[in-house]
């Protein structure tokens, strides 16, 4: 086969454009023993790119503990990873990321983001339940044009996630949203789906099964996301540019449908394989089921629907519309396709077959325009070890250089800064209560939700907190994996798997690489230490403007398992007098705190340390706790510290508290303030506070008792000599009012 | 001055709505329906402007540029 | 001589999915927790509700919301029964998107428009029950201070001052939004509504449409019992009406 006459000739400047070094062009021609055509120059190019083939990541991802008894589909496998959670239940989730599109437009690019990880969940046989998201964007304060661009940025987000989310029909229960300007023209949109399914729905993305017709299943195909893509058309004038749209648009609705259509169909017996179309369209589900099934799939690009006339084989193989599946169907039953398809009002095709040569094959009509080996596309791509620079960690946080503040003022500063505050502007325009399953709503530690059908608990975090990563990326990664993990045991949970989005710069700078091994390191050594395998997730690179790359960010997602309704804990106070006590130690590190940071301007110093063996410790005690019945309220530190952990117990409810932390022989800001790990604050009863005691004692523990809740709504803290007193309401007000104030002017 | 903005999404933007509202024509009996896009239209009364500033309000606030076109009609 | 006793009827409640309803299985399962109760989902596309003692429109984005919420629900061909179900004094229960097309489609006055802060929210917040004489707050009492939660972008109750007139001379206002001890204030209206209205029924009464969720708060679990009463105040008027059958 040949470049068809009408396409351009294959010149060095279009090998270039389409991001494909000389070697790596050099490897196309030994894989097809001759040059490629137009269309398949296109294909390698997007496929052997960094979003699609995780080329400069791959041999580091390998480095995750992947495997456990529990796992039923396994990272890597499949679209996404499956965990079997008893009785022939299991979960599918994963975590992806919609960065650049979310730059270029926030609400299309976050809706998309939303769209993209909801389709790789039900692919997975699952229906999807639940969606968590992890955002980060430069800081909303101020009046400076970068301000102003990141609460545009942040608003449009928002309302993109909430308008794909509620639509669809599915509850956002849980969070995290930060700001700093190591995000500015890089904000990162990080979302998380969970589906439960039977062990015997898990459907696989394989061409099976020779002669098996393909449907093509969804929206049209039109030139959504090809802007970037160079000589999409044959003739590229300003017109042709007019029409090749910069973002993809999402259509929740057709996903619903697509949804439902695609659950009822793979209820039918009818289905041999699945596989939805995300990155690289067609191209990308085209080639990697028939690498899966270990054939091959060919498809005309003139049986494909269409929403836009006049689209070359190049267009319709690299456009990126959205709700789109591809469906190897087994012979005989293309009734039952249609039925269901017609049913839910959704156009599809029968557009080939799955082939016994390995190859993937498209013609238009008559020509064939892609004739590669599947395999080569899918699996065999470049893979590059990048160069990691040397890394010295932060010398500790020398206290003598930073003045003390006074903790009166500290706090409520603290409390109003937008990484630390209330984030209930946002989770208030998502439908968290949808599909009447969640037992927890957002503002708690982790959140809960009952799935009606399997009749079981599952819990779920996400958390990064990306200044330690900044600071020492191995400590910091380590940090997220054991934060997650905290979070959950104060719901009441034990983890039983994580899904992780690496964000990450340029990975050609050293400094660069090294913080993705080093996170890559840090969360399979966290994940060992938990006893929970990665199923699968996400790798951006390329977060970075010239300004500089942002904050490493290894955002971790954990799910977790709940026992019995009445393990379910949140984090705030249940009545006047309970007893409060410190799960772990007063702690002393300031460094890479939120307090250095929003007080003194400071972005430095080691982070805390982490000793998992100390952390599990910790976990397992309160869950001791929690399963006797002692535990009314369970909340972790992180950061802020102690004194935020527990003005915060206090929000939401009428109470206030009185603590007293002993003589620590500190400064007062750093008691309050510091961000040691491990820690837990609780609250039981006063009628269980010995047997408490007595446990706490028993399993080794640091542990003491701080004080009590109080009817009285002030939050008192005494440290040594010093007494530091707030009004409840004044400081609940400027948790609550610091978002609101900032967007809503 | 009275003007008119139509802003309507890019002709190559997906538009779910319109799709959405093609179909239900067709449900409703209406045969051959090719193409639905729905859009905006804004109808200002102002003191004082002149055409270029209308012209920016248009692109900077009443359409979004990435996936909108708008249309200025100047009446009186 | 034996007295035979008859088994009392269940009784049988449509749920009605239009493409786009999410609240579907939510509202099957909180009817079928009452006991007696069965809760099927009828697709939009029959068109017979024969046998059914109750119709629920329930939440969601049928058709996406597009062009305007209900708009093209309205049409669907399943609308026809629901209308013939309606006049004949079937109780038919509009929960969000379904009190929706209910305006769309005729079956109660008014209309809901875009939330006055332009934002989606969802929360919970309180209703007042405004009148207790009609099929679907016969257990609760007036004045009653329910916690209910609302999910919207478009719950803005409107109608002309007309029909407002009559609505509330004809005690078709059944809940308005209210404080935790029942004013019903202008803080309290979490979208604009006129007059705080939170949901009305028909002049027949045998229709209602409100735009919280009563099946998100019928569990202890989840928060609250408080969506409870409009149910149960359903199956009680439909079993007293189908024994006299």
């Amino acid at each position: 086969m040949a470049n068809l006459p009408a396409n351009p000739s294959i010149t060095p400047e279009l090998i270039a454009k389409h991001g494909l070094s000389p070697e790596e062009y050099e490897k196309v021609l030994s894989i097809l023993g001759r040059e490629p055509s137009f269309e398949e120059l296109g294909v390698f190019s997007v496929m052997w790119s960094e979003h699609c083939s995780y080329k400069n990541s791959r041999p580091e991802l390998r480095k995750f503990p992947t495997t456990g008894p529990s796992v039923l589909v396994k990272a890597g496998e499949e679209n996404a990873g499956v965990i079997d959670i008893g009785d022939g239940w299991a979960v599918a989730f994963k975590i992806e990321s919609h960065n650049h599109p979310s730059a270029v437009e926030p609400f299309q690019g976050a809706a998309t983001g939303v769209g993209g990880i909801i389709r790789d969940i039900f692919t997975m046989g699952a229906r999807p339940v639940f969606l968590m998201d992890s955002l980060r964007f430069g800081s909303i304060k101020g009046d400076s044009e970068q301000a102003k661009t990141n609460r545009r940025l942040f608003a449009g987000v928002v309302a993109g996630i909430a308008h794909y989310g509620n639509c669809i029909g599915l509850p956002t229960v849980a969070g995290e949203v930060y700001f700093d300007d190591s995000y500015n023209g890089n904000p990162l949109v990080n979302a998380f789906c969970l589906g439960i399914l039977r062990h015997e729905q898990i459907a696989r993305g394989a061409a099976e099964g020779i002669g098996n017709p393909v449907f093509y299943v969804g929206a049209e195909t039109g030139r959504d996301g090809l802007a970037g893509a160079a000589f999409a058309s044959r003739e590229l004038t300003e017109e042709s540019k007019a029409d090749r749209p910069a973002v993809q648009v999402g259509d929740p609705f057709r996903e619903k449908l697509l949804l439902e259509a695609c659950l009822e169909l793979l209820a039918t017996d009818c289905v041999a394989g699945i596989q939805d179309m995300g990155a690289a369209g067609l191209t990308c589900s085209t080639c990697e089921t028939a690498s899966r099934g270990g054939t091959g799939v060919e498809i005309d690009i003139q049986l494909v629907p269409q929403r836009a006339k006049g689209q070359t084989p190049y267009e319709v193989l690299l456009s990126e519309s959205q709700e789109r599946m591809l469906v190897i169907v087994k012979k005989g039953q293309e009734a039952t396709v249609k039925e269901i398809f017609e049913k839910w009002d959704l156009p599809y095709a029968e557009i080939g077959k799955v082939t016994d040569d390995g190859m993937m094959r498209v013609r238009n009509g008559n020509d064939v325009v892609v004739n590669v080996p599947a395999r080569s596309l899918a699996d065999d791509g470049p893979l590059y070890s990048r160069e990691a620079a040397p890394f010295t960690p932060p010398a500790p946080l020398d206290l003598a250089t930073v003045p003390q503040t006074d903790p009166l003022k500290a706090l409520p500063q603290l409390l109003s800064h937008p990484s630390i505050a209330s984030k209930r502007w946002v989770w208030r325009q998502y439908d968290h209560m949808v599909r009447t399953g969640t037992a927890v709503l957002p503002g708690s530690d982790a959140a809960v939700f009952i799935v009606r059908e399997a009749n079981k608990i599952l819990a779920a975090a996400t958390d990064c907190n990306a200044i330690y990563c900044k600071l020492d990326p191995s400590v910091g990664s380590r940090i997220a994996v054991a934060e997650c993990a905290r979070n959950l045991a104060c719901s009441g949970a034990v983890p039983i798997g994580v899904t992780d989005n690496l964000n990450f710069g340029n990975p050609h700078k050293p400094e660069n690489f090294y913080q993705l091994r080093a996170a890559v390191e840090g969360i399979s050594e966290g994940c060992r230490a938990f006893n929970v395998p990665v199923t699968g997730g996400n790798v951006s690179l390329y977060n970075e403007s010239p300004a500089g790359a942002i904050d490493p960010t290894p955002t971790i997602s954990m799910v977790g398992r709940i026992d019995e309704v009445a393990h379910i804990t949140t984090q705030a106070f249940k009545q006047a007098g309970d007893q409060i006590f410190l799960i772990g130690e007063i702690g002393s590190e300031l460094g890479a705190s939120h307090y250095l940071l929003a007080i003194h301007g400071r972005k430095e110093g080691a982070p805390p340390a982490l000793v998992f063996d100390k952390e599990i410790a910790i976990h397992h005690a309160l869950l001791g706790l929690i399963r006797k019945g002692f535990v009314r309220s369970a909340h972790d530190c992180s950061e802020g510290g102690l004194a935020v952990t527990i003005a915060e117990s206090c929000f939401g409810t009428n109470f206030g508290a009185t603590v007293d932390l002993g003589d620590t022989q500190q400064r007062p800001d750093v008691v309050l303030f510091n961000e040691t790990q491990g820690r837990i604050v609780i609250s039981v009863s006063p009628s269980d506070k010995a047997a408490v005691e007595a446990e706490l004692s028993k399993s080794g523990v640091p542990f003491r008792a701080i004080g009590a809740v109080t009817a009285q709504a002030d939050l008192s803290i005494t440290t040594g000599a010093s007494v530091f007193a707030w009004p409840v309401a004044m400081l609940n007000e400027t948790f609550e009012g610091a978002i609101p104030s900032l967007m809503e002017s | 001055m009275k003007a008119v903005v139509t802003v309507m999404p890019k002709p190559a933007i997906l538009d779910p709505a319109g799709v959405a509202a093609g179909r239900a024509m067709e449900h409703l009996g209406l045969k051959g329906v090719r193409s639905v896009r729905i859009g905006k239209s804004i109808e200002i009364e102002v003191d004082g402007a002149d055409e270029k500033q209308l012209h920016e309000i248009c692109h900077d606030l009443l359409s979004n540029p990435v996936v909108e076109d708008y249309k200025l009609e100047i009446l009186s | 001589m034996a007295t035979i006793s008859k088994a009392p009827t269940a009784i049988k409640v449509a749920v009605i999915q239009f493409p786009g309803s999410n609240c579907d299985t939510d509202c099957q399962a909180a009817l079928a927790s009452f006991p007696g109760v069965t809760a099927e989902i009828v697709w939009h596309k029959e068109t017979s509700l024969a046998g059914y003692d109750a119709i629920v429109l329930p939440g969601g984005f049928s058709y996406g919301d597009y062009l305007r919420c209900g708009s093209i629900a309205r049409f669907s061909p399943i609308m026809g029964a629901v209308r013939n179900a309606a006049s004949t004094g079937v109780l038919v229960l509009g929960i969000c998107n379904g009190f929706q097309i209910l305006c769309e489609a005729g079956l109660l006055p008014g209309t809901l428009m875009r939330n006055r802060d332009l934002l989606f929210r969802c929360e919970t917040l309180h209703l007042r029950v405004e009148n207790n004489e009609s099929p679907f707050t016969s257990v609760l009492h007036q004045g009653q201070v329910l916690e209910i939660p609302i999910a919207h972008g478009e719950g803005s109750y409107f109608a002309d001052a007309e029909t407002l007139k009559a609505l509330n001379e004809n005690n078709q206002v059944l809940v308005r939004y209210c404080d935790a001890s029942g004013n019903v204030s202008a803080a309290a209206n979490p979208n604009g509504s006129l007059e705080n209205i939170a949901g009305i029924c028909s002049h027949g009464r045998n229709v209602f449409g409100l735009m919280p969720h009563p099946e998100r708060v019928c569990e202890p679990i989840l928060g609250g019992t408080d969506g409870r009463g409009i149910f149960k105040s359903m199956i009680e008027w439909m079993a007293t009406h189908k024994s006299n059958n």
